[in-house]
C-alpha cells in the first residue's frame, strides 16, 4: 500500500496530478492554490515528473491552453480559486461544451468584493452551471483521492466532461494532515492512460469548436446533458473500483447517524468533520441529529438526497455561499430535488462560514435550536437564516 | 489544383473577403502538416457552420481573446506527446482579437517563446459583430460605433502599431503583408514557419485584409485596395528579425512615387465624409509622409 505522509491539501492534489502522469499543467498563481503549480514546478525541475508546465499570463489563458492541450490529446490538470476561477469562467463552459476531460483542483475561496482570501464555496458554486463535474473534499486524503478518481471519471468515454475538486481554502489547502499517498504502480493499475476519441491530428484533420446554429445547438447541449447523467453511474463504478484498490470508501453522499434522525445537517467540504462531532454532542443532549455530506454536487445526487430526506423531519442545509436574492445554492438545489416528493421534510437554509468565518459547535447548537422550533411548530418561519451574524456591525434602523 | 487546397470553397465569407484570400494563400504555403488555432470572428463564423467546414487541416476555435493561449496549449501538448516535429502551429485572429481583447494572450505566447506563427487578419474593425471601431481602426474611419457625425468625423484616436509592439517582444521574426503582394506574403509565411521549425520561437505576421462590407467598396476592388494601401504608404510592408528596428527591411514607395492618400480614401464609404474635409486629409497625408520618411531612414 501507499506511503503515509503529513502534507498540505495543495500537496495532495499536486501529488495526485503527478501520480496521474498528467501531461500538461497550465497554471497561474492565486491564494490559496499557488502551492499546486509550485509543487508541480518542483517535480518538473527535479525530473520527478515528465510534464509540460505552462505558466500563462492569466487564468483565462491557463484554461484556454488547457483546452488546446486537451484537444491535442494530453491529460491536463490545473488549479485555481476564487477570482482566478471567475476569470476562467468563460473558458469553463467551452471546455465542457467541447467535451474535454480537464481536471482542476479548486482551493475554495470567497469572491471579492470585499476581497477575501479565506474559505467558502462562492467560487465553485458560481460555476455550478458550467458543465463541470463537481466534487468537494472533506480532508486532504479526499483531496488526493478525488483528484485521482476525477481523471478516471472525466475521461470515461461515457462521460468526457471536465471535473473540479474543491478543497476549502487554508482549512485544507494549507493544513498538514496525514495522507496515504498511493504508490505509482497502484495508480497506474487504477488509472490507465487517457485515450481521447478525437484529437488535433494532422493525419486526420478535424474541426473543433465550430459554429452551432439553432439547427444543432440544442442537441450539443442535450448530448452534454446525457453525458452528465451517465456520469452518475460512472462515479459509482469508479468509487467502487477505488475502494477495492485502495481500501478507502467514497459515496456521492455520506451519511452519519441519520437512520433515526429528526434533524439532518447537509454539509459539503471541510465542515463535515465538525458537523459529525457536533451531532455527537447534540445526541448526548437527546437531540436526534445526523449529517449527510455531499461529495458530489454535479451531477446533483438527486436519488441519494431523496433517500436522506426520507429519513428526516428537518433538513438543515449548510450553504457556504449565497445566491443573492434567492437563498444558498445548495438549499435551492435540494428544494428542487424534493419538489415532487409528497412526504418531504421541512427545509431550512443556513448561510454559514462565508469568507472564512469559523463554523463552531455553538453554530450547530443554534441551527439545531431553530430546527427544533420548526419541528415543534410544524412549519418553517424563516427559510434562509444567516448564522453567527454580527448584528452589531450592521447599520441601525 | 482545387483538390490540393487546404482552405476550400463553399464558406460563407462575403464576396471579395480579403481575409479568405489571405488564409488560402497562407495554407498553400504552410501545407497539410499544420494545425490552426482560430479566434472568434468572421473567419471562424464563416468557415465552420456545423456540420460543415472549410478546413482541411486540424482546426480549433475556443473563444475570442485567446488564440495565442489555445495555440500554446496545443504546442506543449504535442511536444509532450512526441508529435510536435514537422508540424506547423498557426494562430489566426482578427484585429480585434489581437490588438484589443486578445492582446494579453498574444503577449504571453510571445514571451513564453512558443514556436508558433501568429497571423492577424487586419480588416480594421470588429466586422463579425457589424463593423464597430477597435484599436486597429484608422483615424476618422466611420464605423457603427464611430460614425461620421455632424460634430465628430469618425474614429478618434490612432491605429495601434501592433507589429512594432510585437517586434518589441524581441521575437525572432515579425512581418507585415497583404494579399496584393501574394509572393511577398507567401515568402513571409515561409520565413515565419522556418523560424518556428528552427526552434527560434514565435513569429508574427500582420496581414492587411480589405473588407468590402465594412469599408464599403465594390467587392471586386479588394486586391486594388490592398495594393493602394501600400502604394499610398498607409500600410507599409516590412519584415524584421529580432527586436532591433535597424534590422527591419522596409518596402515603402519613395515620396515621388507615393500615391496621395485621398485616392485610397475616395474608394471607400467609410472615408467618404473626409472628402469634404481637405484639412483632415492634408493632416493625414502629412502624418503618412512623416511615418514613411521615419521608417526609411
Ligand atoms: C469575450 C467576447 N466579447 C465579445 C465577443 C463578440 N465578438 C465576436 S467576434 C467580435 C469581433 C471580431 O473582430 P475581429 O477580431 O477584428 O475579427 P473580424 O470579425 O473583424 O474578422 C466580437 C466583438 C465575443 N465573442 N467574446
Ligand atoms: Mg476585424
Amino acid at each position: 500500500m501507499g506511503v503515509k505522509q503529513v502534507v498540505k491539501g495543495n500537496f495532495a492534489t499536486a501529488v495526485a496530478a503527478k501520480l496521474a502522469r498528467v501531461d500538461v499543467v497550465p497554471a497561474y498563481p492565486i491564494t490559496p492554490s499557488t502551492l499546486f503549480p509550485e509543487q508541480i514546478s518542483q517535480y518538473v525541475a527535479n525530473g520527478e515528473m515528465d510534464a509540460e508546465l505552462l505558466l500563462t499570463e492569466s487564468e483565462h489563458s491557463a484554461m484556454s491552453a488547457a483546452i488546446g492541450a486537451s484537444a491535442a490529446g494530453a491529460r491536463v490538470a490545473t488549479a485555481t480559486a476564487s477570482q482566478g476561477l471567475k476569470l476562467m469562467s468563460e473558458m469553463l463552459f467551452i471546455a465542457s461544451g467541447m467535451r474535454l476531460p480537464i481536471v482542476a483542483a479548486i482551493g475554495n475561496r470567497a469572491l471579492s468584493a470585499p476581497i477575501n482570501i479565506w474559505a467558502d464555496h462562492s467560487d465553485t458554486m458560481a460555476e455550478r452551471d458550467s458543465g463541470w463535474l463537481q466534487f468537494y473534499a472533506e480532508n486532504n486524503q479526499a483531496s488526493l483521492d478525488l483528484m485521482l478518481m476525477a481523471f478516471k471519471i472525466a475521461e470515461d468515454h461515457r462521460v468526457l466532461l471536465p471535473a473540479m475538486v474543491g478543497l476549502d481554502a487554508f482549512v485544507l489547502t494549507h493544513t498538514m494532515e496525514g495522507v496515504d499517498v498511493p504508490l505509482q504502480e497502484e495508480v497506474d493499475e487504477f488509472l490507465p492512460p487517457y485515450e481521447p476519441v478525437y484529437t488535433l491530428d494532422v493525419n486526420k484533420p478535424m474541426t473543433f469548436g465550430s459554429f452551432g446554429t439553432p439547427a444543432h445547438y440544442t442537441e450539443f447541449k442535450y448530448a452534454q446533458w446525457e453525458a452528465m447523467e451517465r456520469a452518475r453511474e460512472v462515479i459509482d463504478e469508479v468509487f467502487a473500483q477505488f475502494e477495492e484498490k485502495f481500501g478507502r470508501k467514497y459515496e456521492q453522499v455520506s451519511e452519519y447517524r441519520t437512520d433515526d434522525a429528526d434533524i439532518i445537517f447537509i454539509t459539503m467540504g471541510s465542515v463535515s468533520g465538525t458537523a459529525r462531532a457536533a451531532v455527537d454532542r447534540l445526541r448526548e443532549r437527546g437531540i436526534k441529529a445526523g449529517v449527510a455530506k455531499m461529495v458530489v454536487f454535479r451531477p446533483f445526487p438527486f436519488e441519494r438526497i431523496r433517500e436522506v430526506a426520507s429519513k428526516a423531519k428537518v433538513l438543515a442545509i449548510l450553504d457556504r455561499a449565497v445566491s443573492q436574492g434567492l437563498s444558498g445554492p445548495v438549499f435551492a438545489d435540494i428544494s428542487s430535488a424534493l419538489a415532487n416528493v409528497s412526504d418531504r421534510p421541512l427545509l431550512m437554509d443556513f448561510i454559514i462560514g462565508l469568507g472564512g468565518r469559523d463554523i463552531t459547535f455553538k453554530d450547530f447548537d443554534d441551527m439545531a435550536e431553530k430546527a427544533q422550533k420548526a419541528l415543534k411548530d410544524g412549519k418553517v418561519e424563516q427559510e434562509v437564516n444567516w448564522v453567527n451574524l454580527r448584528t452589531e456591525l450592521l447599520g441601525g434602523e | 489544383m482545387a483538390s490540393d487546397e487546404l482552405f476550400v470553397s463553399g464558406h460563407r465569407g462575403c464576396a471579395g473577403c480579403g481575409m479568405a484570400t489571405a488564409v488560402r494563400m497562407i495554407l498553400q504555403e504552410a501545407g497539410p502538416n499544420t494545425i490552426v488555432a482560430n479566434a472568434t470572428g468572421c473567419l471562424e463564423v464563416m468557415t465552420t457552420g456545423y456540420p460543415e467546414t472549410s478546413w482541411k487541416v486540424p482546426w480549433i476555435h475556443a473563444a475570442f481573446e485567446n488564440a495565442g493561449a489555445v495555440a500554446s496549449g496545443v504546442d506543449v501538448a504535442l511536444k509532450k506527446l512526441g508529435k510536435r516535429d514537422g508540424v506547423n502551429i498557426l494562430a489566426f485572429a482578427g484585429d480585434g482579437g489581437t490588438f484589443d481583447i486578445g492582446f494579453q494572450a498574444l503577449s504571453g505566447m510571445l514571451e513564453r517563446g512558443h514556436n508558433i506563427t501568429y497571423v492577424v487578419f487586419d480588416n480594421e474593425a470588429y466586422m463579425n459583430t457589424g463593423i464597430q471601431r477597435c484599436s486597429s481602426t484608422p483615424p476618422y474611419a466611420s464605423t457603427t460605433t464611430s460614425p461620421a457625425g455632424k460634430v465628430i468625423p469618425g474614429k478618434q484616436g490612432r491605429k495601434k502599431p501592433i507589429a512594432n509592439i510585437v517586434a518589441a517582444h524581441d521575437i525572432a521574426y515579425t512581418a507585415t503583408a497583404t494579399i496584393a503582394y501574394h509572393g511577398d506574403l507567401k515568402k513571409k509565411v515561409r520565413k515565419a514557419l522556418e523560424v518556428n521549425r528552427e526552434g527560434k520561437g514565435p513569429a508574427f505576421i500582420h496581414v492587411f485584409s480589405p473588407c468590402p462590407t465594412g469599408w464599403r467598396y465594390p467587392s471586386e476592388m479588394t486586391v486594388e485596395l490592398s495594393r493602394m494601401a501600400v502604394e499610398t504608404g498607409i500600410f507599409v510592408l516590412w519584415e524584421q528579425e529580432g527586436s532591433d528596428p535597424r534590422n527591419r527591411k522596409i518596402s515603402c514607395p519613395p515620396k515621388e512615387k507615393r500615391k496621395p492618400v485621398e485616392e485610397y480614401f475616395k474608394l471607400q464609404g467609410r472615408f467618404r465624409h473626409l472628402l469634404k474635409m481637405p484639412d483632415i486629409i492634408e493632416q493625414i497625408q502629412k502624418e503618412v509622409d512623416e511615418k514613411c520618411e521615419n521608417l526609411m531612414q
